[in-house]
């Protein structure tokens, strides 16, 4: 086990060393001068000068040879320093620092209201099995799969905003704010969770402990609760963090619907605007946020399931 | 057993190739011309003569789909096709001369694995700039590295196979033993996962051009629509549901079909699910 996690660590670092590079090499690549670009969003097209654009070009280190400018970034960011807003010229750990919070209210909110339609959906379709409930839950499910979750979010506003008026068609701060983006955020992951709890509770209810607890007479919620879902649920926990990575991709659509300030809103926007350190630095914490969470999915996998060992064979 | 059997797969392929013949024979189907603008009919709901609504430029909502599947199958098939051919030679190369340019390949593989697949995408595209050819690169970027995951695990068991060392004891070369012998026998997988993959992509690029990035705004692209549309939701809600609704039936089409191969093709994959 010390030594699987040691290798995992290991692949980190060079997982997280070439993400530095590739997202680097990334912003490199893409065509037209960056000092040019700079000075279109600090000062505007109309009002530019060959003097300024050389001026930002020096000023920002962007004349130095790309290899210099990468170690002169990655020693930055080794220290916590992200460099600052192309665009604002505020701090770029500033801005992602005040974005976090958003962004984790609605992963959180999100993945707690699909566990609450999953777990109790996916339980009546095993216990029900075949019945009308069952095929309900399993078409509800694909389309929960299959929608794509732009198209959702706009549905739901119409239903729930423009046709109802219920909740506010986008924005932050009341509670009211955050059900459109959560539902939207978690339908996916809840019809993923919801087929994957119906297919182990099915194949947990035929299993001689079950017959067997039921034998014993005890009560049919008891057997279900206390010891089908329990072992029904080990799968579940890793899909949900494989989900979790995911629900990463889905933030930046849903926050740039809903005008929700997190991460993702601020990647779309600093793209949008060609805001480089920002993007530099959103794209390094979002993979450095994948490789983890997918890390601590399977340490928790080994931890849950001791019949799983990474030790042997090639991984 | 026979595809046909499966009914979700068969109702895939059927809309699959009707998909394609709305792409193929888009100006003879089309009602309208999808780029002809006429504002004095803008934001029309649906109607007689335009069953789906005009947009706001007075341009038919139903002729612009039907174009834009052109677009979307452009698109999905094109990726796919890329994506899967980086993805044999890489899984091939790694899968066939374990030892260091396997090591090297497979790390490569975990970096980009490493980034969020629709972030990474986001970022390409968004730096290339709009353009149906750079939505093609970014989406090949972020979706080749299952391809070659599954190939070369495919090829390691493969190659350990009687066959695989009589043919070496002939004398046959790498390029020959991978290219004959390996590839036909590893192709089942790839075309379970290609199948599906389409549905991806074209939700993948619908996203991306929901977000602005994609091919420039005249062009009738699903993805673009919905995110124009949406200015409209209160007065024309029909821009919002039917560019959605044709999303959301390609991407069903294609996985059901990846569904029905998949159970036809390689029953031990039944509860493998590719995301």
């Amino acid at each position: 086990m010390a030594h699987y996690i040691l290798k995992r660590s290991g692949l980190l670092i060079i997982v997280v060393f070439g993400v530095t590079i590739a997202t680097f090499v990334l912003m490199n690549m893409a065509p037209g001068d960056q000092a040019e670009m700079v000075a279109i969003a600090r000062y505007g097209l109309e009002n530019l000068t060959a003097d300024e654009i050389e001026n930002i070009r020096i000023s920002e280190g962007l004349d130095a040879p790309v290899w210099v400018q990468y170690f002169h970034w990655l020693s930055h960011i080794a220290q916590g320093d992200f460099g600052h807003s192309l665009v604002t010229g505020d701090p770029v750990s500033q801005e992602i620092i005040a974005r976090i919070p958003a962004t984790l209210l609605l992963s959180i909110t999100s993945l707690v209201f699909s566990l609450l339609i999953a777990i109790p959906a996916g339980v009546i379709s095993a216990v029900k099995h075949n019945s009308f409930v069952d095929h309900g839950v399993r078409i509800g499910a694909m389309l929960g799969a299959t929608i794509p979750n732009f198209w959702l979010a706009l549905l739901l506003i119409l239903l729930f905003s423009v046709t109802w008026d219920w909740f506010p068609v986008f924005g932050y701060g009341t509670a009211s704010h955050i059900v459109l983006p959560a539902v939207t955020l978690g339908a996916g992951m809840a019809a993923v969770t919801t087929r994957l709890i119906r297919a182990g509770m099915l194949e947990v209810l035929k299993q001689d402990y079950i017959i067997s607890a039921r034998a014993h007479g005890i009560s049919e919620k008891r057997v279900i609760f206390r010891h089908a879902l329990k072992n029904a649920f080990i799968p579940v926990i890793t899909v949900i963090g494989m989900q979790l990575g995911h629900l990463l991709e889905g933030t930046v659509i849903v926050e740039s619907i809903f005008a929700w300030p997190g991460l993702g809103k601020l990647l779309v926007d600093s793209i949008y605007a060609r805001d480089y350190a920002v993007i530099q630095a959103c794209v390094l914490l979002f993979a450095v946020f994948f490789v983890l969470i997918n890390l601590l999915v399977d340490l928790l996998y080994v931890i849950l399931d001791p019949r799983i060992r990474y030790d042997r064979g090639a991984g | 057993m026979c595809i046909l059997e499966n009914k979700l797969a068969f109702a895939g392929m059927v809309i699959i190739a009707m998909l394609v013949i709305l792409a193929l024979f888009a100006p003879l189907l089309a009602p309208h011309d999808p780029y002809v603008q006429s504002l004095g009919q803008s934001l029309i709901g649906p109607c007689r003569d335009y069953p789906f609504g005009t947009d706001e430029f007075g341009r038919c909502v139903l002729s612009r789909i039907i174009y834009g599947t052109r677009i979307s199958l452009v698109i999905g098939l094109g990726v796919t096709t890329m994506s899967t051919i980086i993805g044999v030679v890489l899984g091939m190369v790694a899968g066939f001369h374990n030892g260091r340019l396997d090591e090297i390949i497979m790390r490569v593989v975990d970096v980009f694995l490493a980034f969020p697949g629709l972030i990474l995408a986001l970022v390409v595209a968004g730096l290339l700039g709009p353009g149906t050819l750079n939505v093609v690169i970014a989406l090949t970027v972020v979706g080749w590295m299952g391809y070659a995951r599954v190939i070369r695990g495919a090829v390691l068991a493969e190659k350990e196979k009687e066959y695989i060392g009589a043919v070496q004891t002939f004398g046959a070369g790498d390029c020959y033993i991978m290219l004959r012998h390996l590839l036909p026998n590893v192709m089942t997988p790839i075309v379970v996962m290609a199948s599906a993959g389409v549905g991806y992509v074209i939700l993948a690029a619908a996203g991306l051009s929901f977000l602005g990035l994609g091919a420039e705004p005249p062009a009738p692209v699903w993805g673009a629509m919905l995110n124009y549309g949406k200015a409209y939701l209160q007065s024309a809600p029909h821009l919002t549901i039917f560019p959605g609704l044709a999303i959301m039936i390609t991407v069903l089409a294609f996985n059901f079909l990846g569904d029905g191969l998949r159970d036809q093709l390689d029953p031990r994959m039944k509860n493998l699910h590719f995301r």
